[in-house]
C-alpha cells in the first residue's frame, strides 16, 4: 500500500451555479477537517469567496483563485503537495484533476492522484468506456450510440424508438441534453449537445420514460470493502433530471428483492471502476419486472451524497477523504455511535423527502418544464416518520408563496390545461395531482398520466381526504392529532376548518398536541448515539431534552435561490462558532441538506426544520421547557427568511438578540423608513408607497420617470424594475401579484449614478465600517449582479467621509446592534441612501475575506452586549488595505431557456466568484477569468 | 390523553405499554419483544422460521409499500408471534403483489399493531434488553394493570423447544447435482434452500430431531445444519446430532443455529445478547483476510469467544465490528465451519453468497481428498 502523503492539495468547486451548489463547501468543509486531524497539511483552492472552507481554520492554507490549470500548476509548483484530492469539488475539480494530469503536471512534480484513480474516472464520464465497461460486468446498459454528429444520430435512431435521450459527454447538470420526442428535436438537441461537450461527443439512447429513477450512495475502500450508504428513489420518474425531482430516501416501493439487486449491482459497479471513496449510482427500473438499467454513476462526491449524508447522519465527504489517504472503513470511527466504525450500513427509521427550490419566480418567462438538463437552484430537505409528513413539511420549507398543498392554478379550471400539467414534469406538478385528486381524478389516471408511482399519488389522495375531513367536520382532539401526523401546519388546518390559526394553536396545546424531537443517529436506535441531529414529529417520544445553560438560536437561510445562498449559510456557520467561543451553546435551524450549518458538527444542536413560524415557535417552545428560559433568537444571518420571523418572535416573546424587531421594522417599511431619514436629514431619491394604480402614477408623474418600482419587504429584488413610461407601470401593476394583494409598491425616483455598498458593525454606540464596495455596473442593475469591489477606487476621500458619516448616522439613529447593510447611489454630486438592511447580506463573506475583519463575530459578540471596543475594535472605517478584491456575479443563463440575458433590477445571478490581486485590473481579470464564465 | 383513540397495545413485562391500533389478527398472544432494522423485507421477517415465538418490532416507520407475494415467503407460513409497527399502509404498489400484508397476516392468524411508537420502544429495549410481552389487538374494558401481570408470565420462546415447532416433519428432497448435501432442518429458510439448489447440488432436508446413524446412511459429502429458533441449549435433539457429525469429522457448515450448536458440539458456551443482531447492516470483519462484510443478522445468542477450544483446533474466523461478538467458526485443518450470520440474506445484502460457494468447495476437496489447508 502506498505511503500516506504529508500534505494533500485539495480543490473546491468554485462559485454555484445550477447543478454545483453549496453541497461542495459542505463537502470540501468536511474533507480538510479530515484530513487536518490527520495531521496532514492540507492546502485548499476555492475561487468562491462565500464559502466556509475558505474560512482560515478549515485548511492549513487557502487560495481564494480562479480554478484553472494554470492557477493550479503554480500553487502545484510553490506548495509541492504530495496529494491531490479533486473528489469532493464537483465536476469542476474532476474536469480540472484530468486537465492536469493531461497536461502532465500531476507528474512532473510528484503529485499522487488520491481517492479514486484516474482511470476509474475516465470509465465512469466517458460514455463509451462505461458503457463496455459494464457489459464487460454483465450489468445492464440500455442500447445507445456514441455520435459525434447529427448523422450518427439519425442512423441510430433508425433503429430506436423514439423517444430518444440525449447526454453529452464530460458536462455538468446535463448540459447541453435533452429528450427527442420527433426526428427534429434530435437534430436540435444532437447539435447543442456537440458543442456542450468539451470533447464533442453525445450519447444517444433509449429513453426510459417512466421508469423509476432510484439511485444508491456507495463508499469503497482501498482494501475493497464496500457499504452503500442510501437508497433513493425519485417520485418524478425517467427523464426528469435527479436535481430537479423529488427525491424520497429510502426508497418506499422497492421490496427486499428489487432492493438487493440494485444494491448488488451497485457494490459491483463501484468494484469494478475501482474507485476509492464514494459514488452515485443512478438506475431506471422497470415497474413492471426486475429489468434495470445502470444510467449514470458519478464517481465522485455530489449532490446527492449532501443529501445522503444528511438523511442519514453518514459523513460521506469525511470518509471519503480518510479513504483517500489510505484508510480502511473499519479504521474510521463512527462519530455518531462513538463506539462502532464507518463499516456499516446505516439504517433509517424515518423517512427523507427533498424538494428542489426553483427560480421560477424570478424568471417569469423561463420554459417550466422538467427534464434533463438541471434547472433547480437548490433543494430543501425534510425528515418525519410518514411520507405525507414529510412531503408537506418539505412544501412549507420551500419559502414559496404556496406553503402548503392547497394552491391551485387558476389556469386548472381547464382540465386539459389540468392534464397538461400532470403529463409535463414541471415545478407546479405536485400541487396540480392535489388539485386532480380534489376533482376526483383517480390515482391510477394520475399515476399513469404522471408516471409517478401510485403509493405517492395515493399519499396525496390521502392528504386530501383529510382536507375535506377538515373542511367538513368539527374540530376534535382526535382529528387534530390526525391532520399534525399527516403534516398539517396549524395555518392550514385554520384555513380549511374556519378557525384562526391562534385558535388552532391554543386547543392544540391544551390537548398536548405537540411535536417531539428525534434524533438521526445512523442506526434506527441500535446504539446509543451522541448525535446532536433532531427533527419534529407528531409521535409519542421525545428524545432532546432542553439544553441547559446559556444558549442562543441561529436561523439559518433555508434552501439556496437567486439572492439568498450560500452567503449566509456561511455567516450562521460563523455565528454558531462565535457564539461557542463567547460561552454559548449554539442551537441552529435549518431546512437546506447541502450547507456547512446542517452539518450537526457545526452547532451544538441542530433541529432539521422548515423555518417557518409554527416550526421556529415549537423548537424554541420546546427548549424553553425544563425551567429553561426561551432562548433568544439570531436573526440576522439568514436574509431575508430569518428577517420574516421577527414579528412572529416578537409576538411570542422570544428574546431577539441585536438590532430589535422595530428596527426591522423601521428599515422595511417604507413610509417610517422616510419619515426616519428625513429626521436625520439623510437624503433618498424621492418616492413613495403606493396600494393604488391612480396613486402609483401620481406618485411617478410627481417624482419623474424613469422610476423604480419594487414591492416592499424584498428578496432580492423580486420583480423590481425600471419603468420608462405610463402605460409600462400600469401593466407592471396589473400583473403583480403582491400588489393586487394589497401589498404596497414603492416608486422612487431612478437615479443613475454610482451604486455603492457597506456592510456596518454597530454596537449600539460604537460603529465600525469594514470596507466600503463599489459597483461597476449603473445603478438598477441589482447588487448582486454587478461586480462589486473593495476597496472602491473611483470615490473621492469626501464621498467616503460622507458615506462613512452617514453609515453611522444611520446604524446609531435606527438601534443596530449587529450588523447593517447600506446600498448608496451618489448622483450628480449628492449621495442617496437607496436600502437599509438591518442584517447580514451577501457581500459580508467577501468583504470579511477581503478586509480580514471578522465581521460575524464581531457582530454576533455585539449582539450578545460585548461592545466593539471591548473586542479591541475601534469606530470608524477600517484603513484600506493594500489589495484590490473584485467580487463577480456568476449566472445560470445558460440553463433556463427562455430567460432574457439583460440584468435589470431583479437579481438573477446564482452565484459569486472572487478575484483578489495588488490593483484593479489584474483583480477584475481573475474574477472574470473563471471556468462556466463566458469571456 | 383525549386526542389517543389506539385501543391495541404492547404490554411489556416491565409495565411498559405502547399503543397502537390493530391491523392483523383480533387476539393476543404473548412471545419475547424484540426489534429488526432491516428497511426492506417484512415478509420475509414475518415467515422466518427464526422469529419463532417473538412480537417483531420493525424500526423502519413504514410496513406494507409493496404488498405481499408468495415468492418473497422464507418458509411454508409465517412464524412471528405478532409484529408491531409506526404506520402500516393498505395501499400497496408494486409489480408482484397479490395483496395487502394486513390480509396476509389475518389469513394467517397474526395479531399486528400499528401507529406505536417504535423507536421509543427500540429505544426501550436496547437499555433494558429483549423482554417478555404481550400483543393485544384490542384492551377493550380490560384493565392495564391486569395487562401488565399477564405480561410478567408471558410465555418465551427461551421456555420451549421451539425448534421443534418449527422444523419439518418429513424428509424432503431437491435440487439436482453432484454434491448431495444433508440439511437439519431448525427452521430453514427458502433462500438457503435455493442458493444450495442454484449450485447444482443434491439436498435432503431432514427434520431437526434425525439421528446421526440416518443421516450418515445418507451418505453426505456434507451437512449444512439450517438457522433456527430459541435457545440452542433447547435445541435437543439437534445439539447431539451436530456433537457425533463433528467427532466423525463430517465436513459441516452451521448457518445461525447451525452455527451456535457446533459451537455447543465442540465444548464452548453460548449465552443470551442483551437484545440480539438483527438487521441488514451487520458488520462481519474477518479475521484472517482482514476483509469487511455487510451482513443480514438475525440471533439472540452468541457463542462466547472465551470458550472456544483453541487447543483443539478450533478457531474464531469472523468477529462482528460492532460488539466483537463471535461470527463465525472453523478448524485449522478439519472441512468444519460457520458463520452467525445470514449469507442468504432474505431480507438483506446478497454479498455473502460466498460462504455457499466455499462450502461446496470444500465439500469437493474434501471428496478428492485433498487437504484443506488453513493457516
Amino acid at each position: 500500500m502506498s505511503e500516506r502523503p504529508s500534505s494533500v492539495l485539495v480543490i473546491g468547486s468554485g462559485p454555484i451555479v445550477i447543478g454545483q451548489a453549496a453541497e461542495f463547501d459542505y463537502a470540501g468543509t468536511q474533507a480538510c477537517r479530515a484530513l487536518r486531524e490527520e495531521g496532514i497539511r492540507t492546502i485548499l483552492v476555492n475561487s468562491n469567496p462565500a464559502t466556509i472552507m475558505t474560512d482560515e481554520d478549515i485548511a492549513d492554507v487557502v487560495y481564494v483563485e480562479p480554478l484553472t490549470p494554470e492557477v493550479l500548476r503554480r500553487i502545484i509548483m510553490r506548495e509541492r503537495p504530495e496529494g491531490l484530492l479533486p473528489t469532493l469539488g464537483g465536476q469542476t475539480a474532476l474536469n480540472l484533476a484530468v486537465k492536469l494530469a493531461d497536461l502532465g503536471i500531476l507528474e512532473r512534480f510528484n503529485v499522487r492522484l488520491l481517492g479514486t484513480p484516474l482511470r476509474s474516472i475516465q470509465l465512469a464520464e466517458d460514455r463509451e468506456l462505461f458503457k463496455n465497461l459494464l457489459t464487460s460486468i454483465g450489468e445492464p446498459v440500455i442500447h445507445s450510440a456514441i455520435v459525434h454528429s447529427v448523422a450518427e444520430a439519425r442512423e441510430f435512431a433508425a433503429t430506436e424508438p423514439l423517444p430518444l435521450i440525449i447526454r453529452p459527454a464530460y458536462t455538468l447538470g446535463g448540459t447541453g441534453g435533452g429528450i427527442a420526442y420527433t426526428l427534429e428535436d434530435l437534430d436540435t438537441i444532437v447539435t447543442t449537445g456537440l458543442a456542450a461537450s468539451p470533447i464533442h461527443q453525445v450519447l444517444v439512447e433509449r429513453s426510459l420514460l417512466g421508469w423509476k429513477e432510484i439511485e444508491y450512495e456507495v463508499i469503497r475502500d482501498g482494501f475493497d470493502n464496500s457499504i452503500t450508504v442510501c437508497n433513493m428513489e425519485n417520485l418524478d420518474p425517467m427523464g426528469v433530471h435527479t436535481g430537479d425531482s423529488i427525491v424520497v430516501a429510502p426508497s418506499q416501493t422497492l421490496s427486499d428483492r428489487e432492493y438487493q439487486m440494485l444494491r448488488s449491482a451497485a457494490i459491483k459497479i463501484i468494484r469494478a471502476l475501482g474507485i476509492e471513496g464514494g459514488c452515485n449510482i443512478q438506475y431506471a427500473l422497470d415497474p413492471h419486472s426486475f429489468s434495470y438499467y445502470v444510467i449514470e454513476v458519478n464517481p465522485r462526491v455530489s449532490r446527492s451524497s449532501a443529501l445522503a449524508s444528511k438523511a442519514t447522519g453518514y459523513p460521506i465527504a469525511r470518509v471519503a477523504a480518510k479513504i483517500a489517504i489510505g484508510k480502511r472503513l473499519d479504521q474510521i470511527p463512527n462519530s455518531v455511535t462513538q463506539q462502532t466504525t464507518a463499516a456499516f450500513e446505516p439504517a433509517l427509521d424515518y423517512c427523507v423527502v427533498k424538494i428542489p427550490r426553483w427560480p421560477f419566480d424570478k424568471f417569469r418567462r423561463a420554459d417550466r418544464t422538467l427534464g434533463t438538463q438541471m434547472k433547480a437552484t437548490g433543494e430543501v430537505m425534510a425528515i418525519d416518520r410518514t411520507f405525507p409528513a414529510a412531503l408537506q413539511k418539505a412544501v412549507r420549507a420551500l419559502e414559496i408563496d404556496s406553503p402548503d398543498l392547497g394552491w391551485e392554478n387558476p389556469a386548472w379550471k381547464d382540465a386539459d390545461r389540468l392534464r397538461f400539467d400532470i403529463v409535463t414534469a414541471n415545478d407546479e406538478r405536485i400541487w396540480a395531482l392535489a388539485a386532480a385528486l380534489r376533482r376526483n381524478w383517480t390515482v391510477d389516471e394520475i399515476s399513469r398520466l404522471s408516471g409517478i408511482d401510485p403509493w405517492f399519488v395515493r399519499h396525496i389522495a390521502g392528504i386530501v381526504d383529510l382536507e375535506r375531513e377538515l373542511a367538513s367536520s368539527e374540530m376534535s382532539a382526535n382529528l387534530l392529532w390526525r391532520a399534525k401526523r399527516s403534516g398539517f401546519s396549524d395555518a392550514r388546518i385554520a384555513a380549511l376548518n374556519g378557525m384562526s390559526e391562534e385558535e388552532v394553536r391554543s386547543q392544540r396545546h391544551a390537548a398536548g398536541i405537540v411535536p417531539v424531537y428525534k434524533m438521526v443517529d445512523t442506526c434506527a436506535a441500535e446504539f446509543e448515539a451522541v448525535t446532536p441531529y433532531y427533527y419534529s414529529t407528531y409521535d409519542d417520544e421525545d428524545e432532546a431534552p432542553p439544553l441547559h445553560g446559556s444558549k442562543a438560536v441561529v436561523i439559518g437561510s433555508g434552501p439556496i435561490r437567486i439572492g439568498q445562498g450560500i452567503e449566509f449559510d456561511y455567516c450562521s456557520v460563523q455565528a454558531a462558532h462565535a457564539l461557542d467561543a463567547a460561552g454559548f451553546k449554539s442551537i441552529m435551524i435549518n431546512s437546506n441538506p447541502e450547507t456547512v450549518s446542517t452539518d450537526f458538527d457545526t452547532s451544538d444542536r441542530l433541529y432539521f426544520e422548515s423555518l417557518d413560524s409554527e416550526s421556529v415557535a415549537e423548537v424554541l417552545r420546546h427548549e424553553s421547557g425544563g425551567r429553561c428560559d426561551v432562548p433568544p433568537v439570531i436573526l440576522q444571518f439568514g436574509g431575508q427568511t430569518a428577517i420574516n420571523l421577527a414579528e412572529p418572535m416578537a409576538q411570542l416573546g422570544v428574546p431577539i438578540l441585536g438590532s430589535g424587531s422595530d428596527t426591522i421594522d423601521l428599515a422595511e417599511d417604507r413610509e417610517r423608513f422616510e419619515a426616519f431619514l428625513r429626521s436625520i436629514g439623510i437624503p433618498q431619491p424621492a418616492g413613495t408607497a403606493v396600494t393604488t394604480m391612480e396613486a402609483a402614477l401620481e406618485a411617478a408623474e410627481r417624482a419623474g420617470y424613469p422610476v423604480l418600482v419594487r414591492p416592499s419587504y424584498v428578496l432580492g429584488g423580486r420583480a423590481m424594475e425600471v419603468v420608462h413610461a405610463a402605460d409600462y407601470l400600469a401593466r407592471y401593476l396589473a400583473t403583480s401579484v403582491d400588489f393586487n394583494r394589497g401589498h404596497p409598491v414603492l416608486i422612487d425616483k431612478y437615479l443613475e449614478g454610482k451604486e455603492v455598498e457597506v456592510d456596518a458593525i454597530s454596537d449600539g454606540e460604537t460603529v465600525l465600517i469594514p470596507g466600503i464596495m463599489e459597483h461597476i455596473e449603473r445603478a438598477g442593475v441589482h447588487s448582486g449582479d454587478s461586480f462589486a469591489v473593495y476597496p472602491g477606487l473611483n470615490l473621492y476621500s469626501s464621498e467616503v467621509e460622507r458615506i462613512v458619516e452617514y453609515t453611522q448616522r444611520i446604524a446609531l439613529a435606527l438601534g443596530v446592534v449587529g450588523l447593517v447593510n447600506i446600498q448608496y447611489v451618489i448622483h450628480a454630486g449628492r449621495i442617496y441612501v437607496l436600502e437599509v438592511n438591518p442584517r447580514a447580506s451577501r457581500t459580508v463573506p467577501f468583504l470579511s475575506k477581503a478586509t480580514g475583519v471578522p465581521i460575524i463575530e464581531l457582530a454576533t459578540r455585539a449582539m450578545l452586549g460585548e461592545s466593539l471596543k471591548q473586542q479591541g475594535y475601534e469606530g470608524g472605517l477600517w484603513p484600506r488595505q493594500p489589495l484590490v478584491a473584485v467580487k463577480a456575479p456568476v449566472f445560470s443563463m445558460a440553463k433556463l431557456r427562455g430567460v432574457e440575458v439583460n440584468l435589470g433590477p431583479e437579481m438573477k445571478s446564482t452565484g459569486e466568484a472572487m478575484g483578489i490581486d495588488r490593483e484593479f485590473a489584474p483583480a477584475f481579470y481573475v474574477g472574470v477569468d473563471q471556468p462556466g464564465r463566458p469571456r | 390523553m383525549s386526542w389517543d383513540e389506539r385501543d391495541a397495545a404492547l404490554v411489556l413485562e416491565d409495565g411498559r405499554v405502547f399503543r397502537g391500533v390493530s391491523f392483523g389478527a383480533e387476539r393476543d398472544v404473548e412471545g419475547e419483544a424484540v426489534f429488526t432494522t432491516t428497511m426492506t423485507g417484512y415478509q420475509e421477517v414475518a415467515t422466518d422460521p427464526s422469529f419463532r415465538g417473538q412480537i417483531v418490532c420493525m424500526t423502519y416507520p413504514l410496513i406494507g409499500n409493496y404488498g405481499v407475494t408468495p415468492d418473497d415467503e422464507q418458509s411454508r407460513r409465517p412464524w412471528i408471534s405478532g409484529m408491531v409497527v409506526h404506520e402500516y399502509c393498505d395501499s400497496p404498489s408494486n409489480w408482484r403483489s397479490v395483496g395487502t400484508f394486513a390480509e396476509y397476516l389475518r389469513a394467517n392468524d397474526i395479531p399486528a399493531i400499528t401507529g406505536v411508537d417504535t423507536r421509543a420502544l427500540t429505544r426501550h429495549i436496547r437499555s433494558r434488553g429483549a423482554m417478555r410481552a404481550l400483543l393485544c389487538s384490542s384492551i377493550g374494558g380490560r384493565s392495564l394493570d391486569a395487562l401488565r401481570e399477564q405480561a410478567r408470565h408471558a410465555w418465551a420462546p427461551s421456555d420451549s423447544n421451539v425448534v421443534a415447532d418449527v422444523s419439518v416433519r418429513e424428509e424432503r428432497t431437491l435440487g439436482v447435482g453432484d454434491l448431495h448435501v444433508v440439511l437439519i432442518d431448525c427452521g430453514v429458510k427458502e433462500n438457503i434452500l435455493a442458493s444450495l439448489e442454484r449450485r447444482n447440488v443434491r439436498v435432503t432436508v431432514v427434520p431437526f430431531d434425525t439421528p446421526y446413524s440416518e443421516i450418515a446412511a445418507l451418505q453426505p459429502d456434507g451437512v449444512l445444519t439450517s438457522p433456527g429458533p430459541g435457545d440452542p441449549e433447547n435445541a435437543h435433539p439437534a445439539i447431539e446430532t451436530v456433537r457425533e457429525l463433528i467427532e466423525h469429522k463430517t465436513p459441516y457448515l452451521g448457518v445461525c443455529l447451525g452455527h451456535q450448536l457446533l459451537g455447543l458440539a465442540i465444548g464452548a458456551a453460548t449465552s443470551k445478547l442483551k437484545f440480539g443482531h438483527r438487521g441488514g447492516n451487520h458488520p462481519v470483519l474477518d479475521l484472517e483476510s482482514g476483509r469487511v462484510h455487510i451482513t443480514s443478522q438475525n440471533h439472540g445468542y452468541q457463542v462466547d469467544a472465551a470458550t472456544v477450544p483453541v487447543d483443539d483446533g478450533w478457531r474464531v474466523a469472523k468477529v462482528s465490528l460492532n460488539d466483537r461478538s463471535v461470527e463465525g467458526l472453523r478448524h485449522v485443518s478439519l472441512p468444519i465451519s460457520s458463520v452467525q450470520y445470514h449469507p442468504e440474506g432474505s431480507p438483506g445484502p446478497q454479498d455473502n453468497q460466498y460462504v455457499f460457494d466455499e462450502f461446496l468447495e470444500q465439500l469437493r476437496a474434501n471428496r478428492t481428498n485433498e487437504t484443506v489447508v488453513s493457516a
